[in-house]
């Protein structure tokens, strides 16, 4: 009768974790086999990109209890892909990778669903977005990332304290690998800085000189950036350049070639052709699976509580020997695009003009002389000339009106102000919320005619 | 737990709720900050900008040139000016549209300016890149060359060089090329 022989839990594991508690653990953690089963039926994660972090990330969270996944990305299989991105095949050559991906580890994984999309982050609506608890990035790209950081801060709401509300927090777990080198990282917006926060971190990139493309290459770099970037437009002016069209990279590559010969300069290969074209470092398994781990932890962290999560930014590097390290960064007060803003408050009758008047009183800002932006339409400018007609004829308009009519929402202002007698130019972000509009309580109308 | 919590409480709030606030598309930190470089340009007579496609489209607009002085006085040349959306983390594409006899502009429209590729700093802005492109029309040098050749008569005949310029402006061959009239 004694089951002694039983099969040990598949969640053996993840119940010392989950089951117990412990003195590391988070705020609020409760502790329990309903925490278990709520994080499986309602922890809904987004992994974004389904490459070498994105597989590793895949297999990492389904095995870590999670059941609803979805993934996203917008490239097919390659062949080089294949020696770390282990969820493909030869024979998937070809087919989109958030599908194969989804597939074969919900093959492997009893119980966890995937939806996969082929398809840009960008062309996914805002409120695709919104669903997910968390959302887990194995990106390669600054452009990607800045992308998705500013979808995940546009939901973050501040109340009238200029703190933070919970429930608006869309936490996002970023990963990214270089070589022998990764970093993982918690961004949970209002709270630890957002990436644009820390976005002076990356080093400027390696770019050289035209002239010594032209004149004076030295290196086989220079031979293969002199194909790519001066002699491609010179005999196809037009067409655009293609990394991704393997005849596009062979042209480059022999182009490359010839130049390298007339200078005497070794070592162009096809290789290092694709790698400074594309500014690819080549990859490595080990380390995708190292930062995929910390990533999948943190998010583990995080859904369940069980542990305060990595405050805030690891960095690992195996290139000699082993070294990681975590470092708390601070949020930049002043963000663009997670920071509060300063709140206003308006009537709805203000026109343009006024608004930008009363920049310059406003004990916060003093901002005089100052140019208006809103969602992409530039209500007023100062400067140029061309610009400032073009936008003179909104500063009659009431501000409501030219905000699309909602009663809340941010705008930007830029201008001039002075701090200790020296006048500097500033940026700043606004939380605008309007007063008198229908269904806002408002004293005095309250017992009004 | 407590995540967990408010996902499910938030989910029966979104399903009860009949109009939630829907978030709306925001611009970029990149787009913001060339919003306010644009908004502090400060240009010379000899430089005008302007936005072919319309005031919200800051990302993509043309600088003309005019210079008053050198060489290349009288002559109008238009730059094209694509800013990427990681803005200022990477220097906008510049490219020369008028086909010019510059010893640091090639036939395509490549300008060889160092601030435009390996000496870029996010401290820099607009204004500084238009300061630059004129620069090299007032002191145009033989040390960068992009076209030998215009970059070798400088140095070594400068009274050839200059009826070149002249010539090429007003619309006519020098060696094999045929320019566009610009002046």
């Amino acid at each position: 009768m004694a089951d002694t022989e039983a099969q040990p839990s598949r969640s053996r594991d993840l119940d010392k974790l989950l089951l117990r508690p412990g003195n590391l653990v988070g705020a609020n953690f409760d502790p329990g086999e309903e925490l278990r089963d709520d994080l499986a039926k309602y922890a809904k994660v987004l992994v974004v990109g389904a490459g070498g972090l994105g597989c590793e990330l895949l297999k990492d969270l389904a095995l870590s209890g999670f059941q609803n996944l979805e993934v996203i990305d917008m490239d097919r299989i390659e062949v080089t892909n294949l020696n770390r991105q282990f969820l493909f095949r030869f024979e998937d050559v070809g087919k989109p990778k958030a599908e194969v991906a989804a597939k074969r580890v919900m093959e492997r994984v009893s119980g966890v669903n995937i939806k996969p999309h082929y398809g840009r982050i960008e062309d996914k609506e805002i409120d695709f977005y919104s669903d997910f608890s968390i959302i887990a990035l194995g990106l390669d790209s600054i452009e990607a990332r800045s992308y998705i950081n500013a979808v995940a801060c546009s939901f973050l709401e501040y109340d009238s304290d200029d703190k933070a509300r919970e429930e608006t927090i869309k936490p996002m777990v970023d990963g990214g690998t270089e070589g022998f080198k990764g970093h993982a990282r918690v961004i949970l917006p209002g709270v630890t800085p957002c990436f644009e926060c820390t976005i002076w971190l990356f080093p400027p990139q390696v770019k050289f000189p035209l002239c010594t493309l032209a004149e004076t290459p030295r290196t086989a770099a220079h031979c293969i950036e002199y194909a790519h970037l001066i002699k491609w437009d010179e005999v196809h002016s037009g067409k655009a350049f293609d990394p991704d069209d393997p005849e596009h990279m062979k042209w480059v590559y022999n182009e490359a070639v010839k130049r390298a010969e007339l200078f005497g300069i070794p070592g162009v290969t096809y290789s290092l052709t694709q790698g400074v074209v594309k500014n690819i470092i080549p990859a490595i398994a080990s380390t995708n699976a190292i930062i995929s781990a910390a990533c999948t932890l943190e998010t583990l962290k995080l859904a369940s509580g069980c542990s305060k999560t990595l405050s805030n930014y690891l960095t690992y590097n195996g290139a000699e020997g082993l070294h990681t390290k975590v470092t708390e960064f601070v949020r930049d007060k002043d963000c663009l695009v997670c920071g509060p803003g300063v709140l206003i408050e308006l009537e709805t009758s203000i026109t343009l003009q006024k608004f930008i008047g009363l920049l310059e009183e406003h004990p916060k800002l003093l901002l005089s002389k100052a140019s208006v932006t809103h969602q992409r339409n530039n209500l007023y400018m100062q400067a140029p000339p061309v610009l400032e007609e073009m936008t003179r004829s909104n500063l009659s308009l009431p501000l409501f009106d030219l905000m699309g009519k909602t009663t809340k929402t941010t705008l930007h202002v830029t201008g001039t102000t002075s701090k200790n007698d020296k006048k500097t130019s500033a940026l700043r972000k606004l939380r605008v919320v309007f007063k008198g509009v229908d269904g806002v309580t408002d004293m005095d109308t309250a017992g009004g005619a | 737990m407590i995540r967990l919590f408010k996902v499910k409480e938030k989910q029966r709030e979104l399903a009860e709720s009949a109009n939630g606030k829907t978030p709306i598309k925001k611009q970029s930190a990149g787009e913001l900050r060339l919003h306010k470089d644009i908004s502090e340009l400060n240009l010379p007579k000899s430089c005008s900008i302007s936005f072919p496609s319309g005031k919200d489209d800051l990302m993509n607009f043309e600088v003309t040139i005019r210079p008053d002085e050198g060489y290349y006085l009288g002559g109008t040349f238009l730059f094209s000016f694509q800013v990427s959306p990681i803005y200022p983390h990477e220097a906008p594409k510049v490219k020369c549209k008028t086909k010019v006899y510059h010893p640091n502009i090639d036939l395509e429209g490549n300008v060889c300016l160092n601030i435009l590729r390996e000496d870029w700093k996010p401290v820099l802005n607009i204004n500084t890149i238009i300061y630059g492109l004129f620069h090299l029309y007032t002191e145009p040098n033989s040390e960068d060359p992009l076209n030998h050749d215009a970059a070798a008569v400088l140095r070594d005949h400068p009274k050839l060089f200059e009826s070149n310029v002249r010539r090429a402006m007003a619309g006519g061959y020098v060696g094999q090329t045929l320019f566009p009239r610009c002046i």
